[in-house]
């Protein structure tokens, strides 16, 4: 219990959010606040999933902006996918994407998945993200810090 | 009649609206206890209002059961929102169906979303599927027991008859069979609806799944129908936990519309407080084992037991 | 248990050739006897009550039919029965090229079926009894060629005559102690009938007539038996047959004995409560579709027996109102698993000639290539969970109110065994079911698991008439239980002894004589069908803004496309409860692990075994068959054909009996 006793002493360990960014991006379904996110790793080093999980963490809560990982791309608004897309994961992502209802977006999360980053020409990668599904938003960093990701995803969410 | 009608509509309307604000409010304990700000109480609402503008996808090979599960699962749920006293014990469908019916319908409801999990054809759903019959196995049994404690004063098994004989014998409300019967019953909601430690209603493991392993396969609005009935089921449990326990409150049949007015309040009050609680247990358990899961139900079905000879054999203590 | 898709076509067929019009003419003689027995048996119930005999057709005492409400109800469950069977049995036996035996078989069968419940003398059951017996046996031995009927045969010989033995000396003895031979004259006599002779023939006839309905601890014969026999005969056997071993104790133990002490009826709940749970949980697990079914017969007759043995115990106890609420329960419940258990297994029977098989775990997908036997086996399912909106449901709400309104007070006799007998009934209906889920989803959606099932044809019309004949049944008894009001209140009138006469009323609400509880399925129905509309509507919510709906290839998690070997299969469906229940079922698994040569940190292979045997066969039947073929053996020993060694036995022998003679 030791844990929640210090919730009680410390309060909320959530840290202040700034302002809501402006909304770049409009949500998919014109919903504000609710974006279910399948998240697929296309052959990330796993340091981006190391900051997304952070995102998600007590610390950073993207969830109290509407954002919700989803075990099911079916349930899902939209794919982050992390890292460059190996031969291997190049089909599975175009089968996820092709699972996912309508409206739907695609968020690349990290260099890796807007342009290869640091394994552009490996020898197990086809490409980049966007040679194989439309990128929609794109979130640069090797890796995005959590405040970026929670930020990217705000301007998805508009709150 | 018109009346009794009128209010079985106000039962239904009240869990139909009620139901995601009861998600909502769970999950926003379990946010704050956790650190967290969360999304607020209403992001069930958003998230149902998404997943109805969005596409319907039926998977290749699927049959009408898959089509149908979740107009079934969310029809019986209505169905049993009117039934029981949610708000008043005067509901005209309080006559045709008791709790048997209402336990019976609820499970028509399991069977249904079980059958659409089989007919993807798909492991996961498969495995689902699996799981929660197993549960529903150990669940049900001990559901009737604790029914059969309720009812073996009133000698009915009827609802209002159960809450109308708490409310004119109050000193029964706690005597020892009914303390265990009821906390054999919040296991078995616990259970029923996969909630912690049965089930993480949070989880991206598949493996570890047996509710969202079921649901795997929907999409937007069915996929909306689905949440919005577990919501409405998670309801209606906690609203019989409410009102067969704690009956004060509610109305009698043919109330005036103070009479109402103090009901619904009272069981908004009713509901939001078990909620929490079980949300606050919640976050301080972690998942069991799915072969653990038998032995908490074996448990619960002994605190059933325990209850029917504790009504049966010490009369005295409650009558 | 496999049947190759080849050989089921081929089973039946004889050498000889049977004229194409046979089927329909077996099929139809046996239809009409079915309605026959309903049209008469009806009579019976509301009418006069038939007597007529006829004096030269059985041996000794002649043929003797009396048929009072109580057996005119039982005739005309089992012509309802006979009546869909038939009309199902000329497509099936024209697929499945029955022999001529069969063909005229069948409606012999159905003609001692008949007889049972109109018998009025000692000698004409036994007769009717034994007739029964023979004719099913033949039946059930139609595929002899397959050693799983063989041995199924062997079975039901052996069990059936145990208990046929058992009923006859409860039979004879109760009629010569009474000094009457026919049923009235023995109900007459029976109150000055000594205790131990009552308690002695209560005890037979619940062995006795128990083996038949399928009962702990003869049940082993039912589900082997039932599944053997071809689909039309299961459907009799499963439907009507084992209704008369219900019909029997009722007629004996209740109706003429009048009911006994209170230990009467708590053996029968207990066997009952046994055989429910022991049945629900061996269907629950097994893998053969009409096994499955079959189990489902010993559950639901425990389910009856434990009704009726609750009656006995309220009526001894002096409650005959909530007694008159269990024996209701008893009765409705045996018209609902007729309607259900017949459909069951004639759909079951469309299964095994459209695609061979009847193996759960290598069908699946029938929904698509068989749609309407899928719906009709959809109704047989739901109303074997006893869910609402199905046919099991009233019976098994009248038993939990009868148990729930017996007023305990301080008789602790009934306050231990009505809470556990409803743990019981719950845990029942709680695996029931798991068991139908099974067998309906596993069986009938999905994709198809073997090349049999995916070539599934659909039943043939006079199959399918058949089989919606007994659907109505299911349908009726569901939503209108009302409809068999009046004939249960007439029958109930019969039975004095668990306050028969004053029964609740099966009216569009059910509702409880003296007690506050009712039920309204019509009601239920009606509601559900709104709620169903409303949710139709809550559906259109945001239409407008939705994208054109889609058809997409299942999710398989990112992988390549899923195979049907992918899928659930009825022994992984069933799985984690066996698990649970390994100290009851105690499965048979085997996990052998094959390692590479070069290290036995890398598997080759791993094989995975698992069987299911029935475990009071296994634990209780096999001991005493090799105890007496031990001493068997050690008879043996003595005979060394010296005739002197015999002499020597035989003035041992004349010696002992002297001595203990004298
Ligand atoms: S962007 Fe950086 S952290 Fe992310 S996957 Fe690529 S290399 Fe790893």
């Amino acid at each position: 219990m030791s844990w929640a006793t210090r919730i009680l002493k410390v309060g909320r360990i959530v840290q202040a959010s700034p302002a809501a960014p402006a909304r770049t991006v409009p949500s998919p379904t014109g919903t504000r606040a609710s974006l279910q996110i399948r998240h697929v790793d296309a052959g990330s080093c796993n340091g981006c999933e190391l900051e997304l999980s952070g995102a998600f963490s007590s610390v950073y809560d993207a969830e109290q902006f509407g954002a919700r990982l989803v075990a099911s791309p079916r349930h899902a608004d939209a794919l982050v996918v992390t890292g460059v897309v190996t031969h291997n994961m190049r089909g599975p992502l175009i089968d996820t994407l092709a699972a996912t209802p309508e409206p739907k977006l695609v968020i690349a999360m990290g260099d890796c998945a807007c342009d290869g980053g640091m394994f552009r020409n490996g020898y197990g990668v086809a490409g980049a993200v966007g040679d194989f599904v439309p990128v929609d938003v794109e979130l640069r960093g090797c890796p995005p810090t959590p405040d970026q990701i929670v930020e990217t995803l705000r301007k998805v969410t508009g709150r | 009649m018109a009346l009794s009608i009128a209010l079985a509509a106000l039962q239904v309307l009240l869990v139909l609206v009620g139901a995601p604000l009861v998600i909502g409010a769970m999950r926003q304990v379990r946010a704050r206890l956790e650190g967290r700000r969360g999304g607020g109480v209403g992001q069930p609402w958003r998230d149902l209002r998404k997943l109805f503008r969005k596409q319907q996808i039926t998977p290749e090979g699927t049959t009408v059961v898959f089509r149908a599960a979740p107009f079934v699962l969310l029809g019986s749920a209505l169905l049993i929102a009117a039934i029981i006293p949610v708000v008043s014990l005067g509901s005209p469908l309080d006559s045709s169906g008791d709790f048997v019916a209402v336990v019976g319908l609820l499970f028509l409801g399991t069977v249904a979303l079980a059958l659409a999990a089989l007919d993807t054809g798909t492991a996961f759903g498969g495995m689902g599927s699996s799981r929660q019959m197993t549960v529903v196995a150990l669940v049900e049994p001990t559901i009737l027991l604790v029914l059969f404690t309720l009812s073996l004063r009133v000698h009915s098994a009827n609802l209002a008859e159960i809450a109308g004989g708490t409310l004119a014998n109050p000193a029964q409300a706690f005597s020892l069979g009914r303390v265990l019967a009821f906390a054999s019953l919040v296991i078995v909601i616990i259970a029923e609806t996969g909630r912690l430690p049965v089930d993480n209603p949070a989880t991206h493991l598949e493996l570890t799944m047996i509710h969202e392993a079921m649901t795997l396969e929907y999409a937007g609005p069915r996929l909306g129908l689905v949440e919005w009935a577990s919501g409405m089921r998670l309801t209606v449990l906690l609203v019989l936990l409410a009102n067969l326990f704690f009956p004060w409150g509610v109305a009698p049949g043919g109330p005036g519309l103070v009479q109402v007015l103090i009901a619904v309040a009272a069981i908004v009050a009713k509901v939001a407080v078990l909620a929490m609680a079980l949300s606050v247990g919640e976050t301080f358990l972690a998942k069991l084992r799915l072969f653990r899961v038998p032995e908490l139900l074996a448990g619960s079905f002994l605190l059933g037991i325990l209850a029917v000879t504790a009504s049966s054999f010490l009369p005295a203590a409650g009558r | 248990m496999k049947r190759d898709p080849v050989a089921s076509g081929t089973a039946v067929r004889s050498g000889t050739g049977v004229a194409s019009g046979a089927p329909a003419v077996s099929g139809g003689v046996t239809a009409a006897l079915g309605a026959l027995g309903v049209v008469v048996g009806l009579r019976a119930v509301f009418g006069a009550p038939l007597h007529a005999s006829i004096g030269w057709l059985v041996p000794f005492a002649g043929l003797r039919i009396d048929l009072d409400p109580l057996g005119g109800a039982f005739m005309a469950l089992t012509g309802a029965v006979a009546a869909a069977v038939g009309v199902y049995a000329i497509g099936y036996a024209r697929r499945e090229h029955w022999a001529r035996f069969p063909l005229v078989m069948l409606p012999v069968f159905v003609l001692t079926l008949l007889v049972v419940p109109a018998a009025g003398s000692v000698t004409t059951f036994l007769f009717g009894w034994e007739a029964m017996a023979l004719t099913s046996l033949a039946l059930v031995l139609t595929e002899h060629h397959r050693d799983e009927v063989r041995s199924a045969g062997l079975f039901y010989a052996v069990l059936t005559q145990i208990g046929f033995v058992a009923i006859l000396v409860a039979l004879v003895s109760l009629s010569s102690a009474s000094g009457s031979g026919d049923f009235a004259g023995i109900r007459a006599a029976a109150g000055d009938l000594g205790p131990a002779l009552r308690n002695g023939v209560f005890l037979l006839t619940v062995v006795g007539f128990g083996s038949k309905a399928g009962l702990l601890p003869l049940h082993a014969w039912l589900p082997r038996a039932h599944p053997e026999a071809p689909s039309p005969v299961s459907a009799l056997m499963s439907a009507a047959m084992v209704n008369l071993g219900i019909y029997g104790i009722v007629r004996i133990d209740v109706q003429a004995l009048g009911g006994g002490p209170r230990w009467w009826g708590t053996t029968l709940m207990v066997v009952g409560a046994a055989s429910a749970v022991f049945g629900v949980l061996q269907a629950s697990v097994s893998a053969d579709l009409k096994r499955l079914l079959a189990y489902s017969t010993t559950e639901n007759m425990g389910l009856i027996a434990m009704a009726i043995g609750a009656s006995m115990l309220l009526g001894a106890s002096g409650l005959a109102s909530v007694a008159a609420i269990a024996l209701t329960a008893a009765l409705l419940h045996l018209v609902a698993h007729a309607a259900f258990k017949a459909l069951g297994f004639l759909a079951a029977g469309s299964v095994l000639a459209g695609t061979g098989l009847r193996d759960l775990d290598r069908l699946g997908g029938l929904a698509r290539r068989m749609p309407y036997t899928t719906v009709l086996f959809g109704i047989a399912a739901l109303g074997a969970t006893g869910l609402p909106l199905g046919a099991g449901f009233v019976g098994e709400w009248l038993l939990l109110q009868s148990l729930i309104h017996t007023p305990q007070g301080d008789n602790t006799l009934l306050s231990l065994v009505i809470p556990l007998s409803i743990g019981a009934l719950a845990l029942t209906t709680g695996l029931g079911i798991v068991a139908m889920v099974k067998a309906f989803g596993i069986g009938f959606l999905a994709r198809p698991r073997s090349e049999g099932a995916e070539k599934a044809r659909e039943a043939s019309p006079t199959m399918l008439v058949g089989m919606a004949l007994a659907a109505l049944g299911c349908v009726v008894v569901a939503v209108a239980p009302a409809a068999l009001g009046p004939a249960l209140t007439r029958v109930a009138s019969t039975l004095p002894s668990v306050g028969g006469d004053q029964g609740p009323k099966l009216g569009a609400i059910l509702r409880l004589p003296g007690a506050a509880g009712s039920v309204s399925p019509a009601i239920l129905a009606a509601a559900f069908a709104v709620a169903i509309s409303l949710v139709l509507l809550l559906a259109r919510w945001g239409v407008g803004a939705r994208p054109a709906a889609v058809v997409r290839p299942l999710w398989a998690g990112g992988g390549p496309a899923l195979t049907p070997r992918m899928q659930y299969t009825a022994t992984s469906f069933a799985e984690p409860l066996q698990r649970v229940f390994d100290d009851v079922l105690r499965p048979d698994t085997d996990v052998a692990v094959t390692h590479v040569a070069e290290s036995r940190y890398l598997i080759e292979k791993i094989t995975f075994r698992t069987a299911q045997a029935d475990a009071v066969e296994e634990h209780l039947y096999w001991p005493v068959v090799r105890a007496v073929a031990a001493v068997a053996r050690g008879v043996r020993k003595a005979h060394t054909g010296s005739i002197h060694l015999y002499l020597l036995f035989g003035t041992i022998g004349l010696l002992v009996v002297i001595v203990v003679g004298r």
